[in-house]
């Protein structure tokens, strides 16, 4: 048997973390109590933050947002800063697990158990979110890309928490994408998926490219080459097909249970060309 | 530890340990078998269960989080004298076959109801997404569900 912690202040959750340094923290459970089930890992003891309100909500503040890291997936899907600003979140939450585990599952645990395929992920990365990390005496932020190191990696220290999440406004872009790939339509981890943000001319030339790729890399996979194949170009069958063969380039896939190597690298590419769906948006 | 929430309307308290999944005291301590267990996971959705009125998992909820909260079960939706709309459209409609997945998918479409009391047949699927189904290719559910919430409008 293991205790489980409800700290409702973040006083009592640094006591908490302070007795028990070994202690697992979860928010939704949506990982965690998968794995213990599975008995992957092993705590002396968990700590649940559902209760701290201080970790919830949305503010604005100007042109950056704080996203509390125990928001659950569907706050965020209903929370109207969230919907207005950031249409490529908005597009993969909605892709994310099932209804129920929106309702669980949270930004920041999808963040801290830093899965590969995870789907919070590519969005947050071509918003060049960053991490508010939190313990008893300190603050700080790092970019999310620094943050996670690997698969299931990341650079929270004993006695932290991720406690939010800082995103920029992008009120220059005008195309917002995100699709992932799936053995099925919900319930599904991802083998392969792109979130693309997009800054197009009223000609429809590509000014600005910002690209994630997620489920195929130890961590989400980023690519200057591909951004740059796209920038002066309109979104057109061969420029995709340029950009979808340096994806293919700048992936670094496995082979897992879900799908082979070879076929997330081919996808990737892919997912570039599909961005043809995204031209009919530009044109006037 | 000593929990006290709110189950299917009444007052409960309960003394358990804290990392006691929550399927495993509803279905065992407190004898409501309604609730099923599927993939112990949360990739079946046999298990929803309503915690303040939201769709949750209860194979993956532990006892602790119980405290303060309003529980709903599949045995707490009917009324005195009559099933609940959505139960009533499911065994009109031809909804049931073998019946494990029933309990979970109509407290999700209880939810559904709740945040969109007239979905159109892909939100219905959208919003039952987290049921999984072996038996009926889910036609009949949909079907049930969109004429329950024409009798619940």
């Amino acid at each position: 048997m293991r205790k489980v912690f409800l700290p409702h202040t973040p006083e009592e959750l640094w006591e908490v973390l302070r007795a028990e340094p070994q202690a697992a923290v979860y928010a939704g459970g949506t990982d965690l109590l998968v794995k213990l089930r599975q008995c992957l890992v092993d705590p002396s003891c968990l700590v649940c933050l559902e209760r701290i309100e201080e970790l919830k909500g949305v503010q604005e503040f100007g042109h950056e947002v704080f996203i509390g890291a125990c928001s659950t997936h569907a706050y965020l899907l209903a929370n109207p800063i969230i919907r207005s600003n950031f249409p490529v979140l908005t597009r993969a939450l909605e892709l994310l697990g099932s209804p129920p585990i929106r309702n669980m599952g949270t930004i920041g645990g999808n963040i801290c158990t830093a899965s590969p395929a995870a789907d919070s992920l590519p969005p947050l990365y071509v918003l060049e979110a960053e991490v508010e990390i939190r313990s008893k005496n300190t603050s700080r932020r790092m970019a999310l890309k620094e943050f996670i190191q690997g698969p299931g990696k990341t650079s929270l220290q004993p006695g932290e928490i991720v406690s939010g999440i800082w995103v920029k406004k992008t009120p220059g872009y005008n195309l917002h994408h995100f699709e992932k790939v799936g053995q099925r339509k919900a319930l599904a981890i991802s083998i392969a998926s792109l979130a693309g943000l997009l800054r197009a001319s009223e000609k429809g030339v590509i000014e600005e490219a910002r690209f994630a790729w997620g489920s195929v890399g130890p961590t989400i996979i980023t690519s200057p080459e591909v951004e740059k194949a796209l920038v002066g170009n309109r979104l057109s069958r061969p420029i995709l097909e340029k950009a979808a063969c340096l994806a293919r380039s700048a992936v670094d896939p496995i082979d897992d249970i879900r799908a082979s190597g070879e076929y997330r690298r081919l996808v990737s590419g892919n997912l570039m060309v599909r961005l043809l769906t995204l031209q009919r948006e530009v044109c006037h | 530890m000593k929990i006290s929430f709110t189950l299917n309307g009444k007052a409960n308290q309960i003394d358990v340990p804290s990392d006691r999944r929550v399927i495993d005291i509803l279905r065992e301590d407190l004898n409501l078998t309604g609730t099923k267990e599927g993939c112990s996971g949360g990739e079946c959705g046999a298990c929803t269960i309503l915690v303040d009125g939201e769709s949750r998992l209860a194979c993956l909820m532990l006892a602790a989080q119980l405290e303060g909260r309003s529980v709903t079960t599949i045995e707490g939706i009917a009324s005195e004298d009559r099933l609940h709309p959505l139960q009533e459209a499911f065994v009109e409609h031809g909804a049931v076959q073998c019946g494990f997945c029933i309990p979970g998918m109509v407290l999700s479409a209880v939810d559904l109801l709740q945040r969109n009391p007239n979905p159109t047949r892909m939100e219905i699927r959208q919003g039952l997404s987290g049921n999984l189904c072996r038996c009926t290719g889910y036609q009949k559910i949909v079907d049930a569900v969109k004429a329950a919430a024409l009798k619940m409008k």
